[in-house]
C-alpha cells in the first residue's frame, strides 16, 4: 500500500513538474550606447500573460560597478535582471534606483536587498503607504509570476542634483507631475536620459497619482535636457528607446488633450458615463491603450474638473 | 409565470414596437445572478414585474475606482414613473437610492461605492403598479463600501458639511440638465469605529415649490455624492436634504 501511495506521488509530481510553467521574462539587455543598457517591456497591461513585464528598466556599467534603474514588478523579475546583467558585466551592483512609487518600477527591490537602493523623499513616501496594496493589486493582475514577491523599501534618501558615482556624472533630476516624486536621471557621461514614468513612448500614460500642470512643466524640464549638445538617447518608463525627443511631445500631447477634455465635458454638464463614452482622437490611434487609459484616467481626473465647472450654491 | 403577471406583459407587448417586445422577460434574469430571488423578494415584494430594456442602466463594465463607480438610470422611455428604486445584488449594504420623479424626467446619474463585482439594477414602479427592471453588470476589485471615507480623515471636513455647488444648463444639447454635488462623507458603518453617517434625503423643488424630485440616498451612494437630473424647468430650483445626523441644508441653484 505504501509502495502505492508512493508510486502516485512520483507520478503526481511529475505531471506537476512537467506542467508548471518557467516563469521566465527572457530579458535581453538592449545596448542603448556604450555602457549603458536598458530592458524593455511590452506595450500592454499588466496580465498573467507578460507577468507584469510592460515596464523598461536599465542600467549603467561604470568602472567599479553598475547603476540599475528601477527593479521592475516582482521579485522574479529582479533576479532574473541580475542575471541578465551579469551576461554583459561581473562587476557588482553599486546602486539602486526607484525612479517612482509605481509597483511595476519598485517590486523587483528584493533582488536588490544586498545594496543600496535610493529614491526620492515622495517615492519612499508613497511606497511606505501604498505599497503593500500595489503589490497585492499586481498578485491579483499577473497571477503567479508574483510568487514570493514581498515590498522592500528604498533605504537610502536622494539628494537632487550632480553627483559623480564611481567616475560617472550624473544627474539626478527630482520632477513630479506622474506621481509625487519623479526622479529622471541623466547620464552626462553617456547623453543618455533615463525619464521614468514621466515619459511613455506609443503607450498611453498612467494618471492615478497624475497632477497634470505638474507633469507638464516637468515635460519641458526634461525636452530641455533632449536640447543640450551631449544628448545621444531617451530611455521612458514605458515603450521604445528613442534617439530624440518625440515621446516628450507625444506624452505632452496626450496629456492636454486629457486636460482640455475633462475640462471642456466639465463645463457641458455631461455625466461621468456620458464622459466615458466619448471617443478617443484618431491623432493618438498609433497609441497602444488609449482607449483603455482613458477611460482610467476619466475616474483619477474628472471629479476634480467637474467640481471646478459647478458654481456654489447658497 | 403568474397569470396577472403574463396578462400584464402580454398587454404591454401589444403596446410598443416588436423588438421591444420580444426582450420583455417575466422571470429568468438577463444578468444571471444567484442573488435575483432575493432582490425580487426585497424590493419587489409579490408585485408584477417585467425585466424591461427601455430601463437603461449605464455604468462601466470594469470600474477602475470602487468608490467612486459611475452610475445613470435613464427610464424616460417608460412615460410617466412613480418611482425607482437602485440596488446591488453582491453589494453588502444593497439599497443605493431610490427616486421619485416629479416635474423632472425619470433619469438621474450619481456614483456609488462596491465593494465586489455585482449587477446594479433599477426597478422602475409606472402608474399602473408594475415594475420595469433593467440593468447592468459592473466588474471592480471591490472595497468600495469597507474603506473609509477620504473626507474624515482631512481636519476640515466639518466645516464643508452639507456645501453644495451645482449649476444648470439652459442652452444646447443638454438644456434642462441640473447638477450638484454635496459634500459628505457618507460612511458606510462598515468601518470600525466609523458609524454610518450618509444622506437621507434630497429634495429639487421649483421657484414655486413644485416638486422636481425627490431622492433617499444610502450608504452606497459615493462620498461627496454628484447628482445628474434633466429637467424642463426654466427657473431657479432649490435643492434641500437632510442627513441621519439631522443636518439639513437648503440653497437655491441659479
Amino acid at each position: 500500500m505504501n509502495k502505492l501511495i508512493g508510486l502516485l506521488l512520483v507520478l503526481f509530481s511529475g505531471v506537476a513538474g512537467a506542467a508548471g510553467p518557467a516563469f521566465d521574462y527572457a530579458l535581453q539587455a538592449q545596448r542603448v550606447t556604450d555602457n549603458v543598457y536598458a530592458f524593455t517591456g511590452r506595450n500592454e497591461d499588466f496580465s498573467t500573460v507578460n507577468g507584469g513585464n510592460i515596464v523598461n528598466t536599465g542600467f549603467i556599467v561604470t568602472d567599479r560597478g553598475l547603476l540599475v534603474i528601477d527593479s521592475g514588478p516582482s521579485l522574479r523579475y529582479g533576479q532574473q535582471m541580475r542575471q541578465a546583467m551579469a551576461t554583459i558585466s561581473n562587476r557588482p551592483i553599486l546602486q539602486l534606483f526607484n525612479t517612482h512609487h509605481h509597483p511595476d518600477h519598485f517590486l523587483g527591490n528584493q533582488a536588490f536587498a544586498d545594496t543600496p537602493i535610493a529614491a526620492l523623499t515622495a517615492t519612499q513616501q508613497g511606497i511606505a503607504t501604498e505599497g503593500n496594496a500595489f503589490a497585492e493589486n499586481l498578485y491579483r493582475m499577473a497571477g503567479d509570476w508574483m510568487q514570493g514577491t514581498e515590498v522592500q523599501a528604498p533605504n537610502t534618501t536622494l539628494k537632487p542634483g550632480k553627483v559623480n558615482i564611481a567616475g560617472r556624472s550624473l544627474r539626478l533630476l527630482a520632477l513630479e507631475g506622474h506621481t509625487g516624486g519623479d526622479l529622471a536621471i541623466y547620464d552626462e557621461s553617456s547623453g543618455v536620459l533615463f525619464t521614468g514614468d514621466l515619459v511613455f513612448n506609443s503607450r498611453a500614460p498612467t494618471t492615478p497619482h497624475a497632477r497634470l500642470k505638474l507633469w507638464l512643466a516637468s515635460l519641458d524640464v526634461l525636452e530641455a535636457v533632449t536640447r543640450e549638445p551631449g544628448f545621444t538617447a531617451l530611455v521612458p518608463g514605458h515603450g521604445a528607446v528613442t534617439r530624440d525627443a518625440a515621446p516628450i511631445r507625444q506624452t505632452r500631447a496626450w496629456l492636454l488633450w486629457l486636460n482640455k477634455s475633462m475640462q471642456e465635458a466639465a463645463a457641458a454638464g455631461l455625466d461621468m458615463n456620458e464622459v466615458l463614452a466619448r471617443p478617443v482622437p484618431a491623432e493618438f490611434s498609433g497609441i497602444a491603450l488609449g482607449e483603455h487609459e482613458y477611460h482610467r484616467s476619466v475616474g483619477h481626473l474628472f471629479p476634480a474638473a467637474e467640481q471646478e465647472a459647478l458654481g456654489h450654491a447658497h | 409565470m403568474k397569470l396577472p403577471l403574463m396578462v400584464a406583459a402580454l398587454a404591454l407587448s401589444a403596446l410598443m414596437p416588436a423588438a421591444h417586445a420580444a426582450n420583455l422577460q417575466a422571470n429568468g434574469d438577463p444578468l444571471d445572478s444567484a442573488r435575483w430571488q432575493d432582490m425580487e423578494k426585497t424590493f419587489l415584494a409579490g408585485h408584477p414585474f417585467i425585466f424591461d430594456p427601455r430601463v437603461k442602466v449605464t455604468g462601466p463594465a470594469d470600474a477602475e475606482n470602487p468608490l467612486q463607480v459611475p452610475i445613470t438610470v435613464d427610464a424616460i422611455a417608460l412615460g410617466k414613473v412613480e418611482e425607482v428604486v437602485v440596488f446591488a445584488d453582491f453589494n453588502p449594504i444593497v439599497q443605493i437610492l431610490r427616486f421619485f420623479p416629479g416635474d423632472a424626467a425619470a433619469y438621474l446619474g450619481f456614483r456609488v461605492k462596491l465593494q465586489q463585482s455585482t449587477p446594479v439594477r433599477a426597478a422602475v414602479r409606472t402608474t399602473d403598479g408594475i415594475w420595469h427592471v433593467g440593468g447592468t453588470w459592473v466588474n471592480t476589485v471591490g472595497g468600495g463600501c469597507s474603506a473609509p471615507s477620504v473626507g474624515t480623515a482631512l481636519p476640515a471636513w466639518q466645516k464643508q458639511l452639507n456645501e453644495v455647488s451645482a449649476r444648470q444648463w439652459r442652452d444646447g444639447e443638454l438644456a434642462g440638465r441640473l447638477r450638484l454635488r454635496v459634500v459628505h462623507p457618507m460612511d458606510t458603518g462598515l468601518v470600525a469605529g466609523i458609524p454610518a453617517f450618509h444622506l437621507q434625503e434630497i429634495r429639487l423643488t421649483d421657484n414655486k415649490d413644485q416638486l422636481l424630485m425627490r431622492i433617499e440616498t444610502f450608504e452606497p451612494v459615493s462620498e461627496n455624492p454628484v447628482f445628474t437630473v434633466q429637467q424642463q424647468n426654466a427657473g431657479r430650483v432649490r435643492a434641500s436634504g437632510r442627513d441621519n445626523n439631522g443636518n439639513v441644508f437648503s440653497v437655491w441653484i441659479d
